[in-house]
């Protein structure tokens, strides 16, 4: 698999996709998209880079287990779920929003942070699944 | 505070489990965070039944979408006892887990997976939305799919493979049930339905719809022609994990049925007769079936097919006295069975083996132990005035009340061979003369254990025992919880005036 037009093609793929993937889960409030199919993006990325340089650059490259980040990525939709219970006597997973519009994200609220999690979550779990199966092939 | 309270349960499992999977390598620590948690979760299980006990059935809308459109969750008093009882029987379990089960096993995130376990129970117990409920069911199989095969020795894969099968199967046919469900009605919300479901003109397509679901839940049950993924897998995990599995997964069954029997399908005499046809075989096979068995942990899984036999049996009867005879079954089945798990895994610990023909000895060797563990082998017969006997007698009564003869004599006959299994059980393992059993290499006798970890393991034992002769001795308490929820279950016009308030109710008539 290492040929040489696809150990170029990934240096450059990398940021494209990663990019794209954040684009995908930040339109994904009202259009198709979201967390789940960004993290999924994210990590089609990095089983590219994997193909074309070897696991252990990828690994390298990603500086911390993929596994942490199912805990992290969790931890970050739970908050997002419980901030309203806690802070403002809300129901769970009530959608609380910053009142101004900002520029690039829209308008801001606890369900882009649900979303990340769940981003974190699918990237977490893809990798660690796809470096278990390479490593023990 | 309070107005959440519902929520409490869940947001706590949730919490743990995520805390422990930060905490994936330090074993030491898990073993910690899960028996706190497990008592804050006592607590706070408590704390929403004294709630929900004297303010009544309390809802809260996830995400703050009104009803019938958006999720809800639901506590009535049916949900917060059984929210209790899993705080119970989990904190046990966590305390048992963390001294029987091998490093090797807690290496590969047995607590966090335990915990989610835990908050699929508690999610299925309290959603108001049947769909919502399948999601949960999913969250529990899947959990329980990690536990059963963690570890991967080669009898466990055989029994997952069953278990795996036929529980998917069942998610399956749940799922299908759900869509048709949905295609006659347009609403998932469980309340909303109850209305909309009694409106349909075509009781066929309903009926049908109710015996898919029974099908589904009835292969989760593990009732008569459907169970025998049951004993086939639960003698395969560790005792711990067989002792979550054996108290509180195919109760969630149970508890399924008893919800839509009595809240969407209500009234329907061929589905009831259905019922009580299935419960009555298998009151005689899994009573037949433990009868024959030799390995001490596949008695108790046939003792689990007989005795959901009873509670399916109450749900068939449908008066009030045999629905709150079924729920005092379930509450005092939850705590025994759990307990009887935990008892099988200490024997398997202090002897080496679960064959009830190589057992013997017990009580020569630890007359206290076989004390305690007479108490949840005696509770299980319903030996009085111990816990089993007391929903036996709501049962029996709702069986002449009704004259139905042949479900009173399936009752007596299945307490009868219990009694017989129970007593075999007990002269040959703590009565009959101890075998010389070779030692085996490697084994973590239960002698060799450090105290702490005995009395980890012994702790629980205890706590449920004295749970069960406080059910026994305190019938009058459990009857009169059992009572309340028979009535809210067949008035059930109070669940649906509390998800939905008055205004919708009337629209509907209208």
């Amino acid at each position: 698999m290492k040929t040489i037009i696809l150990r170029t093609a990934s240096t450059y793929l990398l940021p494209v996709l990663l990019l794209f993937s954040i684009f995908i889960l930040l339109r994904g409030h009202y259009s198709p998209g979201g967390g789940f199919v960004g993290g999924l993006i994210a990590s089609i990325a990095f089983v590219l880079h994997s193909f074309a340089r070897g696991l252990d650059n990828t690994k390298d490259l990603l500086k911390i287990h993929p596994g942490f980040l199912m805990p992290v990525g969790l931890a970050l939709a739970f908050l997002a779920g419980v901030t309203p219970v806690i802070f403002f006597d809300q129901p769970y997973m009530t959608g609380l929003w910053y009142p101004e519009h900002l520029p690039v994200l829209g308008s801001l609220g606890t369900a882009l942070f649900f979303d990340l999690g769940v981003y974190l979550v699918v990237v977490g779990v893809t990798l660690t699944i796809i470096f278990t199966i390479s490593e023990s092939a | 505070m309070t107005q959440q309270l519902v929520l409490y349960p869940l947001l706590l499992q949730m919490f743990l489990s995520i805390l422990l999977m930060f905490c994936w390598r330090k074993i030491s620590w898990q073993r910690v965070i899960s028996i706190v948690g497990s008592i804050i979760n006592v607590g706070v299980s408590i704390w929403l039944f004294s709630y929900i006990w004297e303010n009544g059935t309390q809802i809260v809308m996830a995400g703050n979408w009104k009803p019938p459109f958006g999720i809800i969750f639901v506590a009535d008093t049916l949900s917060a006892t059984l929210v209790l009882l899993t705080a119970i029987s989990g904190l046990a379990v966590s305390s048992f887990s963390s001294a029987s089960v091998v490093a090797a096993r807690l290496k590969f995130g047995y607590f966090p997976i335990f915990h989610f376990l835990l908050l699929g129970l508690n999610g299925a117990f309290l959603t108001g939305d049947i769909f919502n409920l399948y999601v949960w069911f999913e969250i529990i199989i899947i959990s329980s799919f990690v536990l059963i095969t963690l570890g991967g020795e080669k009898a466990q894969l055989e029994g997952s493979v069953k278990y795996f099968t036929l529980n998917i199967l069942a998610s399956m046919i749940f799922l299908t049930a759900i869509a048709v469900l949905y295609g006659l009605t347009g609403s998932l919300n469980m309340a909303d339905l109850a209305l909309k479901v009694a409106a349909i003109e075509n009781r066929g397509l309903v009926e049908i719809t109710a015996i898919l679901f029974l099908v589904a839940f009835g292969i989760k049950a593990a009732v008569f022609p459907l169970y025998f993924w049951l004993p086939d897998s639960y003698h395969t995990p560790p005792s711990a994990v067989a002792a979550i599995f054996g108290g509180l997964l195919t109760k969630v069954g149970v508890y399924a049925l008893i919800r839509v029997f009595t809240l969407i399908f209500v009234g329907d005499h061929f589905i009831e007769n259905i019922i009580l046809i299935m419960a009555v075989l298998t009151l005689f096979s899994g009573g037949l079936g433990a009868l024959v068995q030799n390995n001490l942990r596949k008695v108790f899984s046939y003792l689990i097919i007989c005795h959901i036999g009873y509670m399916i049996a109450g749900l068939g009867l449908f008066t009030e006295v045999a629905i709150a005879g079924t729920i005092f079954y379930l509450i005092h089945d939850i705590i025994v069975k759990t307990n009887l798990f935990m008892v099988s895994g200490l024997i398997f610990r202090i002897r080496g083996t679960n064959s009830i023909r190589n057992l013997g000895g017990l009580y020569a060797d630890f007359p206290k132990l076989s004390l305690l563990i007479a108490i949840p082998l005696f509770s299980l017969v319903g030996i009085p005035p111990l816990s089993g006997f007391w929903p036996k007698i709501s049962l029996i009564i709702a069986g002449f009340e009704s004259e139905r003869w042949w479900v009173v004599a399936a009752i007596i006959f299945a307490s009868l061979i219990t009694l017989i299994v129970i007593a075999k059980v007990w002269a040959s393992v703590v009565w009959k003369e101890k075998k010389e059993l070779p030692v085996r290499l490697n084994f973590r006798y239960f002698d060799k254990l450090k105290t702490i970890r005995k009395a980890q393991m012994i702790a629980p034992m205890i706590f449920l025992s004295l749970v069960s002769l406080y059910i026994g001795f305190g019938a009058e308490h459990i009857q009169q919880v059992s009572s309340r929820v028979a009535g809210e279950l067949i008035d059930n016009e109070q669940y649906i005036e509390a998800v939905l308030g008055k205004e919708q109710i009337i629209d509907h008539e209208e």
